[in-house]
């Protein structure tokens, strides 16, 4: 009762600025705000996959970017991220110079497979929810946790079409170095070696001969490099380490 | 019409999804919803030590048809006036022009806004990651564009950012985007970032010392431009009539036409 009066008993001019503030507001929020637009049709993700899903059909109309090779492992020193630079959309390569490890924050790096926008965009996200969490608790995140949160995300999103094999790596007091793969169907698994995208397999050839967990800094870096090398090109990758 | 309707370039998409086949890879029949034409073009950015120029052709087309020979891909961004000539951003879009024109609006008005209630100019860098949530807010239903963002960034260096169409970007020196991006982007790799061009004598195999990158001065660059739609009007159908320009420096925005050919 006393909010209804509340409700009724203020000027309707304070009410009215109010809400033309909220309207504006409202107009100015990222989108952020988890609303997509779905489009008019009886099934959206039949839909989006007639339009953009190169790889069923190849001349569809939206070619959208998509990473191609990444891995990580952990070894004695900390876990080792390594991925190549390239982006295609289906035969056309997009880019030579993508940047396909994010920093989610200064301990929690994630990879880039599948859609560079979705792990860009859900990336961030999770940064911005790893913050929240941080604020909140007052202390940093642990990366079960954080991968915990992105494998909620991605199956609550779980047949919309979206596409992202993502690896999470980060160093916490409590958990040491810990590696996270999780991936757009809600699969999160955590684990010592994992390769994700197009050129997984070619990377796990390398990877699975002559890993050991013993791997001093300087050999772990040049098996990354060699396994990467061996799934595309020469030259054009990142390496990042994290101890 | 359905006979002519496959692109004879290089396997690229057809010329209006309304001539798209309308069997999906499982062999169903699909009928109904093609919210999307190809209106072709091509767009083109090139960052300097100082400037920033972007450009596009001013042809649209549709299927074999040309709609108009004066169509801009190339807008203003943020400015205080209907004339927009104190903006500071240029934003290019190609592709179905309808959702290019949608989206340049809504940036339009996001970053008006944005000087509304901070009471400065929105910088490229923020500018950049908002058109990146615009774009994939459509993730399900994508905007058929491929988008070019450029300025000046907060040190005053050129900055181009390129995107794809649900929203994954990156900041480039130069990209070239639209129906003869695969004529002119090799040709950009080659120009602007000496891709394949070593020092002379260096030696052999991996002796090889790659050319040393340098940003372009405005002039070369602006030659550059016109050589690469030049080029691209001579080999792609989709391309022609005239070259819009703007070129960003920290006096403001200069927009320039320059007559392609208009066969």
């Amino acid at each position: 009762m006393d909010a209804l009066v509340a409700q009724y008993s203020r000027p309707t001019f304070q009410s009215k600025a109010t809400e033309d503030l909220d309207e504006l507001q409202q107009d100015e929020r990222p989108t952020l705000s988890l609303k997509f637009a779905i489009p008019p049709v009886a099934q959206p993700a039949s839909w989006l996959r007639a339009v953009t899903d190169d790889h069923s059909n190849p001349n569809v109309p939206i070619k959208l970017a998509h990473g191609t090779t990444t891995l990580a492992f952990r070894f004695q020193g900390g876990i080792i991220v390594c991925t190549d630079s390239r982006a295609t959309a289906g035969n056309w390569i997009a880019s030579q110079t993508v940047k396909k490890v994010i920093e989610i924050n200064s301990c929690l790096l994630g990879t880039m497979a599948g859609g560079a926008a979705d792990c860009q965009y859900w990336l961030a996200y999770l940064g911005m929810q790893c913050r929240l969490h941080e604020l909140r608790h007052k202390r940093r995140i642990t990366v079960a946790a954080a991968s915990k949160i992105l494998a909620n995300l991605t199956y609550s999103y779980k047949g919309m079409g979206l596409s992202m094999g993502t690896m999470l790596a980060g160093v916490t007091p409590s958990e040491g170095p810990a590696l996270y793969y999780v991936d757009s169907d809600g699969s999160r698994l955590s684990g010592n070696l994992f390769c994700v995208g197009s050129g997984q397999t070619f990377a796990y050839g390398v990877l699975d001969a002559e890993y050991h967990y013993d791997l001093t800094t300087e050999e772990a870096l040049e098996l990354g490099r060699r396994a990467i090398i061996a799934a595309s090109r020469p030259r054009n990758n990142t390496n990042l380490s994290v101890d | 019409m359905a006979m002519f309707s496959q692109n004879p370039l290089m396997n690229g998409p057809n010329y209006s999804f309304n001539q798209a086949p309308a069997t999906a890879s499982d062999g169903h029949k699909q009928h109904g919803f093609y919210p999307y034409t190809d209106n072709g073009g091509s767009t083109l950015a090139i960052s300097g030590a100082d400037f920033t120029i972007m450009a596009g052709d001013t042809r649209s087309t549709s299927g074999y048809s040309i709609n108009t020979r004066y169509k801009p891909k190339v807008f203003k961004i943020g400015g205080t006036t209907a004339s927009q000539n104190d903006a500071t951003i240029v934003l290019s879009v190609v592709g179905f022009a309808a959702d290019g024109e949608a989206l340049k609006e809504r940036l339009d008005a996001v970053v008006k806004m944005y000087r509304y209630q901070h009471g400065k100019p929105m910088s490229v860098k923020a500018c950049a990651q908002r058109l990146s949530t615009i774009l994939y807010g459509k993730r399900f239903f994508p905007y058929y564009v491929t988008a070019i963002l450029g300025g000046l960034d907060e040190e005053g260096k050129g900055v181009v950012y390129s995107y794809d169409p649900v929203g994954s970007y990156e900041r480039e020196m130069c990209r070239a985007a639209g129906a003869a991006a695969s004529l002119i982007m090799p040709f950009l790799d080659n120009q602007v970032n000496f891709k394949n061009q070593y020092e002379p004598e260096s030696g052999a195999g991996h002796e090889l010392q790659e050319r040393e990158k340098i940003p372009l001065p405005r002039g070369e660059v602006e030659d550059l431009v016109k050589d690469a739609f030049d080029s691209a009007v001579e080999r792609h159908i989709e391309v022609g009539d005239g070259l819009q320009m703007m070129i960003v420096t920290k006096d403001g925005i200069e927009e320039r036409y320059l007559p392609l050919k208009k066969d």
